[in-house]
């Protein structure tokens, strides 16, 4: 007789689990990839490539790479300083400072960009004053990247705060024992301790940064070669049935994708690297007092 | 450097980590701060390295008001429990990291650098290990190491955090014994904070015991042995036998000692299990007590016996054991051989050697 754990499934089981995961993947992710790319190239290349050298999605491509580029640094400061003030010190609003960290991913994108209309824009709160000052943030470039950073805010920080909630703060406090300024300290030791968590996070934003759509639309007034990034430009090309043109932009964003994924791929594995070493650094002697 | 601190208190919140705490600690000496987990002996320590701040107080280092320095301008060689090391970095970049951090105008060349590495490394004995990573060395090499990166900016004042609490015994005897000779080296103020009641007795020149905040006692190990001045003391350092409020029967004197005492409730009578003597006949003022388990431990033999509802542990040589002959229901008389009494908690203690011992 055939012996069986108690825990195992039957091969049935797990061949229609599998099947089912498989399936899935196929259907709701591999099949939109190809499709992307078999709209993109069903005229040949010619007609594709001539699609990606028309201006305006350029000019796209060069506003979402703009937009991602600016809001990055940001990111990468608040993130690196919001995770620390969380995971290292004890202050009075903490779990506040950690909800709201978490909000952008709670609220829908259209209601942030419908956030920033009513603040920044021209019936909103801070509208007459910035017209007095002829400073333009809605339906500008200033928009979109408040729109942009508020959406790609917690990815950083999310990342981080549990790295270094887990590496505690001895190492820090043993730099400055040692007659380390805080610069010194942030630079030799904090800094090298995160860096591929840092990455992972920073990866996650600038793939967030250039795929968004909602809050920017909102805020852009999609202004064709002046105000769209890549994801608009697609939808406009689409809503005008140009749809090579429209499949080939899609496809610049799929690349994006598929770099970001395989750039992922090889930093979490490093960070499991990294966290193994984590792990083994923790004491393995254990007293028996 | 000598260090001294004044009349400490901190509190986190509502809980007194440290109430009204002074301690004063001679060059060249080196200190055990002794008690259980959460008596303040670590926050004690951490303020001492300036990584803690205080409620009220002061710290001198030599005289000097130092409450107020920075913990890097300190010049503190500060070892953690968990090693700490910068796992990212080589064991000699660890070691050089105090170094390298100096103001540019007092930073010394690569040269001296890796000379200076290199014969700390070697006073460690692991400069064989300069280029491997933390991770790939065993927790005593990591504390060793540790110690050589604290040592490298040349600290007036060595303080370690339960600095051997995460090895295991045969490393941690090796390490304290290596600790003290290079304690008496280098002619620095050394604390190490500890749990390990064997460990403070063993190493350190003078052991300051600690109880929810405050000093309970100081002294040379021998002192707070084998007079320990208040009860958390007398339990602490090792086994102790203690009998509440004993106001009748064979050994009420305990009692009243010199006559005086009304035997108020508070008061309790301390007896080492080897300052305990069995006898197979009975005698005067013995108390009768029945052998419940004999067990031998290494040099010694620890006989727990029972007194009416009351355990009581004896411990014998293994010659005394040999001429008793003890086995497990066994009725035999207990004779102590010293006594100490508390009339309260907070009393001077009252030490008795009673005059009926052989």
């Amino acid at each position: 007789m055939k012996v069986r754990r108690a825990a195992a499934e039957t091969p049935a089981v797990r061949w229609t689990l599998t099947a089912i995961g498989v399936g899935f993947l196929i259907f709701f992710l591999g099949l939109p990839l190809i499709a992307v790319f078999v709209e993109a190239f069903r005229s040949g290349w010619a007609p594709y490539w001539e699609a990606l050298q028309e201006k305006d999605t350029l000019h796209a491509v060069g506003l979402t790479v703009l937009v991602a580029v600016v809001v990055l640094p940001f990111n990468i400061a608040f993130g690196v300083a919001a995770a620390w003030a969380i995971a290292k010190f004890e202050f009075w609003g903490k779990s506040l400072l950690t909800t709201l960290i978490d909000l952008p991913f709670a609220v829908s994108p259209v209601v942030a960009g419908l956030l920033f209309i009513l603040i920044f824009g021209a019936n909103g709160w801070m509208g007459p004053l910035l017209q007095s000052h002829d400073i333009k943030i809605i339906f500008a470039l200033p928009g979109m990247i408040i729109a942009t950073l508020f959406i790609t805010f917690p990815y950083i920080a999310r990342e981080l705060i549990p790295l270094m909630q887990a590496q505690g703060r001895e190492e820090e406090e043993a730099a400055v024992s040692l007659g380390a300024t805080g610069f010194q300290m942030f630079w030799r030791v904090t800094l090298p301790n995160i860096k591929w968590g840092l990455l992972y996070g920073v990866i996650l934003a600038n793939a967030r940064a250039m795929g968004e759509f909602g809050a920017v639309s909102v805020v852009s007034g999609h202004i064709r070669g002046e105000t769209n990034t890549l994801p608009l430009h697609v939808e406009i090309l689409y809503n005008e049935y140009n749809s090579v043109g429209a499949f080939a932009a899609a496809s610049v964003l799929a690349l994006l994708a598929l770099v970001t994924l395989i750039a992922k791929t090889i930093v979490e594995w490093r960070m499991a690297k990294e966290t193994e070493m984590l792990n083994a650094a923790l004491p393995t002697e254990k007293t028996a007092s | 450097m000598s260090i001294e601190v004044k009349n400490i208190t901190k509190r986190f919140g509502s809980f007194v980590a440290l109430d009204n705490v002074s301690l004063e600690i001679p060059t060249g000496e080196l200190v055990a701060l002794l008690g259980p987990s959460g008596c303040g002996k670590t926050t004690l320590l951490r303020i001492i390295a300036g990584m803690e701040s205080l409620d009220e107080g002061q710290v001198l280092f030599h005289g000097e008001e130092a409450t107020h320095v920075e913990a890097r301008e300190r010049n503190v060689g500060f070892v953690f429990q968990h090693y700490a090391l910068f796992r990212h970095m080589s064991v000699f970049e660890n070691v050089a990291f105090g170094l390298r951090v100096k103001p540019r105008a007092q930073r010394p060349s690569e040269a001296a650098i890796r000379d200076k590495v290199m014969s700390l490394l070697k006073l460690v004995q692991l400069d064989w290990l300069a280029e491997r990573y933390p991770s790939q060395l065993s927790g005593g090499q990591r504390q060793r190491i540790a110690l050589a990166r604290a040592l490298a900016v040349e600290p007036k004042v060595l303080l370690l955090d339960e600095p051997f609490g995460a090895l295991d015994t045969q490393v941690r005897k090796e390490l304290r014994r290596w600790l003290r000779r290079l304690h008496d080296e280098m002619h620095i103020a050394s604390v190490f904070v500890t749990h390990d009641q064997e460990e403070a007795l063993e190493v350190a020149d003078r052991v300051v015991v600690m109880n929810k905040g405050h000093i309970e006692q100081m002294g040379t190990p021998d002192e707070v042995y084998t007079a320990p001045a208040t009860p958390f003391v007398y339990k602490f350092l090792g086994n102790v036998n203690v009998f509440h409020s004993r106001l009748k029967g064979p050994w009420a004197k305990v009692e009243q000692p010199e006559g005086d005492g009304k035997g108020e409730g508070g008061s309790t009578a301390f007896v080492r299990p080897h300052e305990i003597d069995i006898l197979r006949e009975q005698r005067e003022h013995a108390l009768a007590a029945t052998v419940q388990h004999v067990q031998a431990i290494g040099p010694l033999v620890r006989v727990e016996l029972t007194h009416e509802s009351e355990i009581i542990e004896v411990e014998l040589t293994r010659d005394r054991h040999l001429e008793l002959q003890l086995n497990a229901g066994d009725q035999v008389w207990l004779l102590p051989k010293q006594v100490t009494v508390f009339a309260s908690a907070k009393a001077e203690p009252q030490r008795w050697a009673p005059d009926w011992v052989i």
